[in-house]
């Protein structure tokens, strides 16, 4: 039936947003990680 | 606290993967009317649900930062509150008050739910201290964009197989949560965009700016309804139980998901301080000329 | 004081005309641009112009609010006021009915131009088309000055105004857009849409008034 499609769509809609954000937190915590490490060094 | 995380991950995973479970399997029927696509309610209300329960948090920290500025603003809100609460439950008892709550609504469900407003504010004033309130803002904003943006985007994908339009400008839930969307996009904004050093400060005011519209949103688009009707997406009238059972443990799922995801939000926000802070340090110490940061502190783009 | 200052500012933008004159200009080019957007001639586009008059009106709107608090950057001036014992409301009023004025003038120059390029006939009550205006002008004007002034610290403040400012108008622009559609095709009432204006007029004047100050002392 044509409404599978859609309902699909929304489920892996959902799921790509959520993981895109979680995403770009886990690149972001790498980044200050880093950061903070090198503010370290420096001192 | 770290080792806490990831069981807690693990266990949210396998919440979610039962909420899904129970979304799509037999213990749910079929809608007479929708067929299979209904099913699109078990993601889509419980996100919604969500990043409005995020967008009420934020307003709650954003109050409780702009008046903990002074000692007397403080306290006068705090008796705003319980004034609040307690005119509330009473009101929700009185006959004349009882007339305009909607049918199908019980005054003690109406009450209990006013009742978490001065609930919500005490709990939040006590776990998140002085700064750590602007910290609950920024995370509760950002997470509840997201959750604001899964709404906006299953929606219209529910509305086309249904109603055979994407959008109708009357739908009163959709248009107003994409001004509450566009409302919290902008204070994410103005955050990343602004340099002052009292960014906090105007992103709370804009967030009770966006509080005090929400009300008047509903109210403009309710009345462009009754004058331009148009199909009510996302279904109303009565639930079968076995639908709203299933409904529920879906939000309960989302909401852990929410939580853990509002914790590592919080703990990014604490570690980008940490490092702007260490970055203002090494300046203050003059270790070289060539300091990454300059004063005052920058919360602006990383 | 408010009055002081209120005067101050509109003999200072007179004898700038070149504002004034640049944004009439503005006004004009919106006005012809929309007029080729649909055909006039049309009994529909009766439904349309309100939308279309509200949108000319809000970007004339931006781009007058835009510059209001660019001369008090320019001089310092807002230095001044913080030391100054005076309240910070009386500046952000004179501000705003400054603005409002301005705004008001625009409007009232383009509403010809309306008339003309869309063979306008009004078929509902057409006094009430001046509350309409004046609380909807007010609604635009009061937010966009407070926003003005929260946008001056930040990058690319020409398009922070915009941006803050329209989520936040969005029920006032289509009580205003709703009003002058149902007072131009004369089917329905507009009251609950000029009383839905006042209460977001109310509000929002409350709220400016309230945090203006924090605003203010915000550098």
């Amino acid at each position: 039936m044509n409404g599978i499609k859609f309902l699909f769509a929304a489920y892996i809609a959902t799921w790509v947003i959520h993981g895109v954000y979680l995403g770009s937190l886990v690149r972001r915590f790498g980044k200050l990680r880093r950061e903070l490490k090198e503010v370290g060094k420096g001192k | 606290m770290k080792r806490l995380f990831p069981i807690l991950s693990i266990l949210t995973a396998v919440f979610l993967a039962y909420a899904l479970h129970l979304a799509l399997g037999k213990s749910t029927p079929t809608d007479a009317q929708q067929g299979e696509v209904y099913r699109i309610i078990y993601y889509h209300v419980p996100s919604a649900w969500t990043a409005f329960l995020l967008f009420f948090v934020n307003f709650i920290a954003s109050i409780q930062y702009l008046v903990s500025r002074k000692p007397s603003t403080q306290a006068a809100a705090k008796w705003v509150v319980l004034a609040i609460g307690v005119v509330g439950v009473v009101a929700c008892f009185l006959p004349a008050v009882q007339r305009l709550i909607p049918a199908g609504m019980r005054p003690s469900a109406v009450a209990t739910t006013v009742l978490l407003i001065p609930i919500f504010y005490f709990l939040i004033g006590w776990l998140f201290p002085g700064d750590r309130l602007d910290v609950l803002a920024v995370t509760t904003a950002e997470v509840g964009v997201v959750f604001c943006t899964i709404v906006l985007v299953t929606g219209p994908i529910w509305a086309r197989p249904v109603w055979g339009i994407w959008w109708a400008p009357g739908d009163i839930r959709l248009t107003s949560t994409l001004v509450l969307w566009l409302i919290y996009v902008s204070y994410l904004v103005l955050r990343r965009f602004s340099s002052s050093a009292q960014t906090q400060m105007l992103a709370a005011a804009l967030a009770v700016f966006g509080a005090l519209d929400v009300p008047l949103v509903y109210l403009s688009i309710w009345y462009f309804r009754t004058q331009h009707p148009q199909p009510v997406i996302g279904g109303g009238g009565s639930m079968d139980p076995r639908m709203l059972h299933v409904l529920l443990i879906s939000w309960m799922a989302f909401l852990c998901f929410a939580f853990l995801v509002c914790w590592s939000r919080f703990r990014l926000e604490l570690l980008h301080r940490e490092v702007e802070e260490a970055h203002a340090m090494e300046s203050l110490a003059g270790e070289g000329v060539a300091a990454k940061a300059s004063l005052p502190l920058n919360r602006g783009p990383r | 004081m408010t009055l002081a200052t209120l005067v101050k500012d509109i003999r200072l933008e007179w004898r700038s005309k070149d504002a004034l004159n640049s944004m009439l200009f503005f006004s004009l080019l919106v006005v012809v641009i929309f007029s080729f957007s649909f055909d006039p001639l049309a009994e529909e586009s009766r439904h349309i112009v309100g939308g279309l008059i509200w949108v000319a009106f809000l970007f004339a709107a931006v781009v007058a609010l835009n510059q209001t608090w660019a001369r008090e950057l320019r001089n310092q001036v807002l230095d001044a006021y913080r030391v100054s014992p005076a309240p910070a409301n009386a500046l952000f009023l004179a501000k705003a009915l400054g603005n409002f004025i301005f705004v008001s003038v625009l409007e009232a120059l383009m509403t010809p131009l309306f008339v003309i390029f869309y063979n306008l006939r009004v078929l509902g009550p057409a006094w009430q088309l001046i509350p309409v205006a004046v609380l909807g002008t007010w609604a635009l004007v009061v937010n966009g000055t407070f926003f003005a002034a929260m946008s001056l610290r930040t990058r690319s403040r020409e398009l922070m105004l915009p941006l803050l400012l329209f989520p936040i108008s969005i029920p006032a622009v289509l009580s205003m857009v709703a009003a002058t559609t149902s007072i131009l095709t004369g089917e329905e009432s507009a009251h609950f849409w000029i009383v839905l204006l006042l209460t977001y007029d109310v509000v929002f004047t409350t709220a400016c008034l309230a945090l203006f100050g924090m605003i203010l002392h915000a550098e």
